[in-house]
C-alpha cells in the first residue's frame, strides 16, 4: 500500500481496504525499518496515530477531502504547534512552536495525517543536506550519496516510500534539486502563490514551500491544500486558487517547449544532457513544438542569488540571539558575550559564511556595489524569462549538472556545492513556477527534467507533468531495497 | 564672538491605533510586562509583519497637515542592530522612500511668524524596553512597546534658539492632536524628541559640528538640554577644543548632556528593504479620503476665530490651542447665541480657571456647553448680573443643576421692576443726605457709594446698568 499514490489510497481507504491508521502505521513501521537514511529529525508517531484514527471517523462521514487520512511529513522548517521544529540547527534544537504555520493549518485541516518532520540542511542553506544539526541524509538509490538538498529529508523519504508526500521549501532549488537527485516530483510555486507564514526563513524574497510527491498527479492533490492567500503574510497573493487536478488530463497537442541553449553548457554532464534530450523528445511524439531560446543574463544568477540571499538571511537571522528563545551559551558573561558565544555555538559553517556574506554585502561602502547591484541582475533575469516565456508556453531543461554525488565530496568546497543549483537559481529570482520530475537513469541513479512556467501557471506545469508520466515510468521506480 | 545657534528635531509621536504598526496586538498602555506582545511581537521564528492601514492613513494625515509631498510609493526598509528589547534584531523603518517628504511648519515667537521646513516623516515600529532595576543583575525584558507605531518627525536645521525649538515642538505637539493621530502624553512617553544641535560664528554659511540629544520628554527639558549644550560647545570652541560629532544623554537632574557615543562608534544600520513588506502605495482614492477627514487646522481655525467672533490675536490662539476646547467655544456660541465675546470671556477666564484649578481636561469637566450656554443667556438677558453669573457658575460645577434651576431655587434674578428699583432708589437718597450733598457738590466719587447701597440692599440682584441710569436721573 505505500507504493501507491495518494489517489489510489484514498481510494483504498473509502473502500476499507485499509484504515489510515493501517496506512500511517505501516509507513511508521518503514521509518523504524529505514531509520539509517536519517530522513526524520521529529517522528511524532503518538500524534500520527491519533490523527489517523480522527481520519478514519472523517472518512465514513462523507465530509473527507482528498488527503484526509494520508500520511505527509513536513519539512522541519514550517512551525508545528507544540512539537519540535529545528530548521536543522542546533540553535533550534529545543524550540517548540506555539503556533502552525499556514500550510501546516492547511493540511491539519484537510485531515491529512502527518508522521513527523523532515531533516534539512541548516536553516535551508545548503544543497546536500549535510549541513544538518541532525546529520546527513542518505540518498535511498545509493546511500553513499546525499538526497540533494535543503529539501533532502523530503526528497529521500518520499523515494524511499517513509511517507505518502512530502513538502520542501524552495529558495534556490531545494525542491526541485532534491527531487530530481532521488527520483521524485517536486513543484516550486509561483512566489507568493503559498504562504510563508511559520516557514521559518531563509531568504523572504525567494522561499517559497511546495509539495514533493511520487507523481504529479499527487502533487496537484498536495497543492490544493497549500496554496492560497494568507493575510498572514503580505507577499502572498490575494487570487483564486484553482483545481489543480482539473487539467491534468489535457493534450499537449500545440504545446510550445523553449529550451534555454544557456542549460545545456559543458557543466552539464553529457548523459544527463541526453537524457533531457530522450525526455524533450518524448513531448515532441505528443505534438509539442520545441523552440531554442535563449536567458542571457544566467550566468550572473549564482552571484546575484548569494549576495541576496545572504542579505536578507543575514537579517533574518538575527533574532536567533539567545534571549528569548533557541540555544543559550552557559554563563554568559555579558551581553556582547551572549550573543557572540550563542551565535558562534549554535550556528553551523555554512550559515556562519552565509551571515558573514550577507552582512558584507550590506555594509556601509558596499551596499551598492553588492546588494542594488544583485537587485539589478535579478531584474535582467526576470525580463529574460518574460521575453522568452512570450514566445513560448514553458521553457524545459535539466535540474541539477549533476546525478547525486558522494557524501563529502563538494563539501569542502563551498562554491562547487554553490554551482550544484547553477539551473535552479535563476527561476527563484524571478519568481516563477517550475517543477522537477523523473525523467531516467544515469549509472543508476535519477536524473529530473525541469519545467518552469509563467507566473500562476502551475495548472500547466502539472498537465505537462502529468503527460509525461502517463508515457513513462519513471516515477514508478523505486530504489533497490525499498520496494 | 557673537554665536549663532543651529537645531534641528526629530520628533517621535506615537500613533493612537488600537493595534500595533505590524501586529494585531494591542498598543495601550501600562499593561503587565509582555501580556501585549504577540508571536510577531515577539519575533518567533517563521512570523510576517502585516502592515496596520491605520498608520498610514495617519501619516497621510499629519503629511497633509504640512502641506508635505507624500510618496505615492513608500517603502519598508530594516535597519539591523542587536540589543536585547528589538526582538528581530533589527527595526523595520522607512529609510530611502519615507511616507511624508518636505513640507513645512509656522511658528510664532516673539510676536514674529517663521517657517520652519520638515524634511521628512518616516513610519516605523518602536522598540521593547530594557529594566535594569530589580533583577539583581540581570536585565528584564517587557516587549510590550515592541511594534507600537511611531511616526519620526524630521525637520530642517532651521531653528535658532532653544526657543524656537520649543516653539515647534509645541506646535507639531498640538497639531498631532489636533489630528487625533497622537495623544501626545509625554510621560508615557507617546511624544518624545532628539535635538541636533550645533553652533557657528553668526554669519558663516557652514553649519558647526553638532550632537544629537537623545529622547528628551518635556518641553522644559528640551529648551534647558539645548541651553546647556550650546553653552558647552562655546566653551569648547572659545577654549580652543572642537565639537565632535557624537550622540549625548541629557540628564534632567544633573542638568548636564554626556556623551553615549562618537561618530566613530556609530553603528552600520545596513539597511535594506524589507522582503517581507510589498512598498506602501497612497492611492487618489485614500488622498481624497483623508483629506475629506482633515480637520481645520490650528492656524486656519485661529484666523477663522478672528474674523468671525471679533477676538484679537490672544484670545484666538487660546481658543484655537486644542480641537476640543475650540469646539467646546464654538459650541457654547452657537446654543447660547450670545456675544461671541461675552462667550470666550467666560470659556477663557471663568471656565478654564475652573478646569486648571480641579486639574481637569475639557472632556472631563463637570459642565458641559450646553448648561454653560444656559448660563450665559440669563446674562445676555439680564435675568442675572455677570457678578451673580459667577455664583451660579460655582453652583452649577458643583452639581448637575442648569442655571435656571439655580437661579430660581436660591431666588437670585434680578430685580427688573422699575417702580421696585425706584422705591429703593429713594430710599438710598432719603437715608444718606450727607452723600447727596457731597455728590451734589461736585464729588463724582460718592456715585459709586449709592451704587453699593442699591447692590447691598438688593444683595445685587440689580440691574447695575439700570441702577445707574435712574441714580443719576434722580441726583440731577
Amino acid at each position: 500500500m505505500y507504493n501507491k499514490t495518494i489517489t489510489e489510497q484514498g481510494k483504498d481507504l473509502r473502500a476499507g481496504k485499509y484504515s489510515s491508521v493501517e496506512l500511517t502505521q505501516t509507513y511508521l513501521d518503514r521509518i523504524k525499518k529505514h531509520a539509517g537514511l536519517n530522513c526524520f529529525i521529529t517522528v511524532t508517531e503518538e500524534f500520527a496515530l491519533k490523527s489517523a484514527q480522527a481520519a478514519d471517523k472523517l472518512l465514513t462521514t462523507g465530509n473527507a477531502s482528498l488527503l484526509t487520512g494520508i500520511p505527509v511529513a513536513q519539512k522541519d522548517i514550517f512551525c508545528t504547534q507544540g512539537i519540535k521544529t529545528s530548521c536543522g540547527s542546533k540553535m533550534l534544537d529545543n524550540f517548540s512552536a506555539p503556533y502552525n504555520a499556514t500550510v501546516i493549518e492547511n493540511f491539519n485541516q484537510s485531515g491529512a495525517v502527518m508522521l513527523g518532520k523532515l531533516n534539512m540542511d541548516e536553516f535551508a542553506m545548503g544543497s546536500s543536506n549535510e549541513t544538518s544539526f541532525y546529520g546527513a541524509v542518505q540518498n535511498p538509490w545509493d546511500t553513499k550519496t546525499v538526497p540533494g538538498g535543503s529539501s533532502g529529508g523530503s526528497a529521500s523519504a518520499v523515494a524511499a516510500r517513509l511517507t505518502s508526500a512530502a513538502t520542501g521549501t524552495d529558495t534556490g532549488g531545494s525542491i526541485r534539486q532534491p527531487a530530481s537527485l532521488c527520483g521524485i516530483t517536486g513543484l516550486k510555486p509561483t512566489y507568493g502563490r503559498v504562504s510563508r507564514y511559520g516557514m521559518i526563513a531563509f531568504a523572504s524574497s525567494l522561499d517559497q514551500g511546495g509539495p514533493m510527491a511520487k507523481s504529479a498527479e499527487d502533487a496537484a492533490i498536495l497543492m490544493q491544500t497549500m496554496a492560497g492567500f494568507d493575510p498572514k503574510d503580505s507577499t502572498s497573493v490575494d487570487q483564486a486558487v484553482p483545481d489543480y487536478s482539473a487539467d491534468l488530463n489535457t493534450p499537449l497537442a500545440g504545446l510550445k517547449i523553449g529550451i534555454p541553449k544557456e542549460f545545456f553548457s559543458e557543466d552539464l554532464n553529457s548523459d544527463i544532457a541526453s537524457t533531457i534530450e530522450t525526455a524533450i523528445n518524448e513531448y515532441k511524439k505528443m505534438g509539442a513544438e520545441i523552440k531554442q531560446v535563449s536567458l542571457p543574463n544566467m550566468k550572473l544568477a549564482i552571484p546575484a542569488y548569494y549576495v541576496i540571499a545572504s542579505a536578507e538571511c543575514s537579517a533574518n537571522l538575527s533574532r536567533f540571539d539567545g534571549v528569548r528563545y533557541g540555544y543559550r551559551c552557559d554563563n554568559p558573561g555579558d551581553l556582547n558575550d551572549l550573543y557572540t558565544r550563542s551565535r558562534g555555538e549554535a550556528f553551523g559553517q555554512e550559515v556562519k559564511r552565509r551571515i558573514l556574506m550577507g552582512t558584507y554585502a550590506l555594509s556601509a561602502g558596499y551596499y551598492d556595489a553588492y546588494y542594488i547591484k544583485a537587485q539589478k541582475v535579478r531584474r535582467l533575469i526576470s525580463e529574460d524569462f518574460t521575453r522568452a516565456l512570450s514566445e513560448v508556453d514553458v521553457l524545459m531543461g535539466p535540474v541539477s549538472p549533476t546525478t547525486a554525488f558522494e557524501q563529502g565530496a563538494k563539501t569542502g568546497d563551498p562554491i562547487e556545492m554553490y554551482l550544484a543549483d547553477i539551473y535552479t537559481i535563476a527561476i527563484n529570482l524571478a519568481g516563477l513556477p517550475a517543477m522537477s520530475i523523473p525523467a531516467g537513469f544515469v549509472e543508476h541513479k535519477p536524473v529530473g527534467l525541469q519545467i518552469i512556467g509563467n507566473y500562476f501557471t502551475e495548472s500547466r506545469l502539472l498537465n505537462i507533468a502529468h503527460q509525461y508520466q502517463q508515457v513513462t515510468d519513471w516515477h514508478q521506480q523505486t530504489p533497490k531495497g525499498f520496494e | 564672538m557673537e554665536w549663532e545657534t543651529v537645531i534641528g528635531l526629530e520628533i517621535h509621536a506615537q500613533l493612537a491605533t488600537k493595534s500595533k504598526i505590524f501586529s494585531a496586538a494591542s498598543t495601550a498602555y501600562g499593561a503587565e510586562p509582555n501580556t501585549q506582545a504577540c508571536a510577531v511581537d515577539l519575533g518567533l521564528p517563521g512570523v510576517l509583519p502585516v502592515l496596520n492601514q491605520e498608520v498610514v492613513r495617519m501619516a497621510v494625515k499629519f503629511g497633509m497637515a504640512i502641506e508635505a509631498e507624500i510618496a505615492p510609493y513608500s517603502v519598508f526598509a530594516r535597519k539591523n542592530y542587536f540589543y536585547p528589547d528589538l526582538p528581530k534584531g533589527y527595526q523595520i523603518s522607512q529609510m530611502d522612500h519615507p511616507i511624508v517628504g518636505i513640507g513645512h511648519l509656522d511658528i510664532e515667537v516673539d510676536g514674529k511668524t517663521k517657517r520652519i521646513g520638515i524634511t521628512r516623516a518616516h513610519l516605523e515600529e518602536d522598540a521593547g524596553k530594557s529594566l535594569h532595576e530589580d533583577f539583581h543583575g540581570l536585565t528584564g525584558i517587557d516587549l510590550n512597546r515592541a511594534g507600537t507605531p511611531l511616526l519620526e518627525i524630521v525637520s530642517e536645521p532651521d531653528m535658532r534658539s532653544a526657543a524656537e525649538a520649543v516653539a515647534y515642538m509645541r506646535k507639531i505637539h498640538e497639531l498631532v492632536r489636533y489630528l487625533e493621530i497622537c495623544d501626545g502624553n509625554m510621560q508615557e512617553g507617546s511624544f518624545r524628541c532628539d535635538a541636533n544641535v550645533s553652533v557657528r560664528p553668526k554669519g558663516q554659511a557652514e553649519y558647526g559640528t553638532r550632537a544629537e540629544l537623545k529622547n528628551i520628554n518635556s518641553f522644559k527639558f528640551v529648551e534647558k538640554a539645548i541651553l546647556i549644550e550650546v553653552e558647552r560647545q562655546i566653551d569648547l570652541i572659545e577654549s580652543g577644543d572642537s565639537v565632535v560629532q557624537e550622540t549625548r544623554l541629557y540628564d534632567s537632574d544633573k542638568n548636564e548632556t554626556r556623551s553615549m557615543r562618537s561618530k566613530e562608534e556609530a553603528n552600520d544600520y545596513r539597511y535594506f528593504p524589507d522582503p517581507d513588506l510589498l512598498p506602501v502605495e497612497i492611492t487618489d482614492e485614500l488622498r481624497a479620503q483623508v483629506k475629506a477627514d482633515l480637520p481645520e487646522l490650528p492656524t486656519a481655525k485661529k484666523q477663522r476665530f478672528k474674523e468671525q467672533y471679533d477676538q484679537d490675536d490672544e484670545t484666538a490662539t487660546i481658543l484655537s490651542s486644542s480641537r476640543q476646547l475650540a469646539d467646546f467655544y464654538e459650541t457654547v456660541v452657537k446654543l447660547s447665541n450670545c456675544d461671541s465675546k461675552l462667550c470666550s470671556n467666560w470659556v477663557t477666564g471663568n471656565f478654564l480657571g475652573a478646569l486648571n484649578k480641579a486639574n481637569l481636561n475639557i472632556k472631563q469637566s463637570p459642565i458641559y456647553a450646553d448648561r454653560l450656554a444656559g448660563l450665559l443667556r440669563r446674562i445676555a438677558d439680564n435675568t442675572i448680573s455677570g457678578k451673580i453669573a459667577k455664583q451660579v457658575f460655582d453652583s452649577m460645577w458643583e452639581s448637575d443643576a442648569t442655571a435656571d434651576e439655580i437661579i430660581d431655587q436660591q431666588g437670585l434674578k434680578q430685580i427688573t421692576d422699575t417702580g421696585a428699583i425706584e422705591a429703593i432708589i429713594d430710599k438710598i437718597i432719603a437715608d444718606n443726605p450727607d452723600q447727596v450733598a457731597q455728590y451734589l457738590s461736585g464729588k463724582d466719587k460718592v456715585f459709586g457709594f449709592f451704587v453699593g447701597q442699591a447692590m447691598k440692599a438688593t444683595q445685587g440682584k440689580i440691574n447695575p446698568g439700570e441702577v445707574n441710569k435712574m441714580l443719576k436721573d434722580k441726583l440731577k
